[in-house]
């Protein structure tokens, strides 16, 4: 099986390839979604998987959220969103942890937001770091030249 | 140390084509009277080679000190790109810009000279608000432009910036290439970067220190770094 086909796992709602909805859906298990999807698709604790043959015109909200397929519109998860290698997605992502495999075409912007710390567990380590500061470039392959700025 | 065709090859330039290339029948020029791009090649096999960026130095030194900016990277989306600035804290815009225009206006060379169309694909590219970006990454895919397409793309550029935010590009310093390679650019760390051959494009125009400056009129200062594989890194500060 190639690494790349996230086939739906058994438990998980399937809408397939000769699929289509046109509405909003709420689930509240894990999603499949090899067909087409216009509206709005959120199941808050679960995942959904947009399959290689889906095409998803809506937002989505969820737990994690793994495409293969197309999708436009906004993609906002708790966790993760996993854009695998022939996946497009055209909207804002808004997440925890992001992961594109080489190959995956994205448009838009990536917001990220770590979880909330709940009361009594340790607090994350920070994932923001400073910059850091440049220091003198060795003159292999950047000799620099004419560097004055050039005020207008 | 290489004269005549020898030094034309080494640096690059026309008649330099790939063995595979010409093989493959595809033809490359840029197409007079149009001032259009014509025919890209297809990419050669070659690994990623790793080099250092002044340029990109020099933008990160800029930005430094500062969180949650806006970022809009046009290398497309990679994992290495936006990793290292969503670890800078900052928010990322990610967008494949050397795509879009081949998505847009395909091999003909006509189209990069179309008012409509170069309006059009302002819009679809660059529909930001104005002043929201604190820095743009645009790596080599201004020099693919027509010169009519450039300008437009500057000027909603120099919009959609704020002020005081810079923008690294990289264009030939070989006044004389009609044809450079295109690359592909994943950020190492703050001043050094991988890149991959995309193929050989025909350029839009020449790029030389005074066109440069002419093209970024409305932005406050332009630096240069020219480095020793013939290229010139440009950071502009709105």
């Amino acid at each position: 099986m190639s690494p790349n086909f996230a086939a739906p796992a058994q438990s998980a709602a399937t809408i397939g390839k000769s699929v289509k909805v046109v509405g909003k859906i709420f689930a509240k298990e894990d999603l499949y979604v090899d067909g087409d999807v216009e509206g709005t698709i959120e199941t808050i604790d679960n995942k959904i998987t947009v399959g290689p043959n889906g095409r998803v015109q809506a937002n989505i909200i969820a737990r994690e959220v793994i495409i293969l397929g197309q999708v436009q519109g906004n993609v906002e998860t708790s966790d993760k969103v996993d854009l695998r290698k022939d996946a497009k997605l055209v909207g804002d992502i808004t997440t925890s942890r992001i992961s594109i495999e080489d190959g995956a075409v994205f448009k838009g912007s990536i917001d990220i937001r770590k979880p909330e710390v709940k009361a009594g567990a340790p607090a994350a380590a920070p994932t923001v770091s400073r910059p850091q500061e440049p220091v003198a470039v060795p003159a292999a392959n950047a000799a620099a030249v004419g560097s004055a700025p050039v005020k207008r | 140390m290489f004269t005549g065709k020898l030094k034309s090859i080494f640096r690059g330039e026309s008649g330099s084509v790939p063995s595979g290339a010409a093989a493959s029948g595809v033809t490359a020029t840029r197409s007079a009277g149009t001032g259009g791009i014509a025919l890209r090649k297809p990419a050669r096999k070659e690994p990623p080679s790793l080099r250092q960026s002044r340029g990109l130095e020099q933008f990160f030194f800029n930005l430094r000190d500062v969180v949650g900016l806006s970022i809009l990277d046009f290398a497309g989306a990679n994992q290495d790109n936006i990793n290292f600035l969503i670890n800078l804290g900052h928010k990322v815009y990610s967008q494949d810009l050397v795509r879009s225009l081949d998505e847009f206006f395909g091999d003909d060379p006509a189209e990069q000279t179309n008012a409509a169309r170069i309006e059009a694909f302002i819009q679809q590219n660059f529909d930001y608000p104005p002043d929201t970006f604190d820095g743009v990454l645009l790596w080599d895919s201004l020099q693919f432009m027509s010169p009519a397409l450039l300008n437009a793309t500057v000027e909603r550029l120099a919009m959609v910036m704020r002020p005081q935010a810079y923008l690294l590009a990289f264009f030939t310093a070989s006044e004389r290439a009609t044809e450079v390679p295109s690359h592909e650019f994943r950020i190492v760390d703050s001043k050094s970067i991988r890149v991959t051959s995309r193929g050989d494009r025909p350029t839009g125009q020449v790029f030389n220190n005074r066109n440069l400056e002419r093209l970024f009129g409305k932005f406050e200062s332009v630096k240069f770094f020219l480095t020793r594989d013939n290229l010139r890194e440009v950071i502009v500060r709105r």
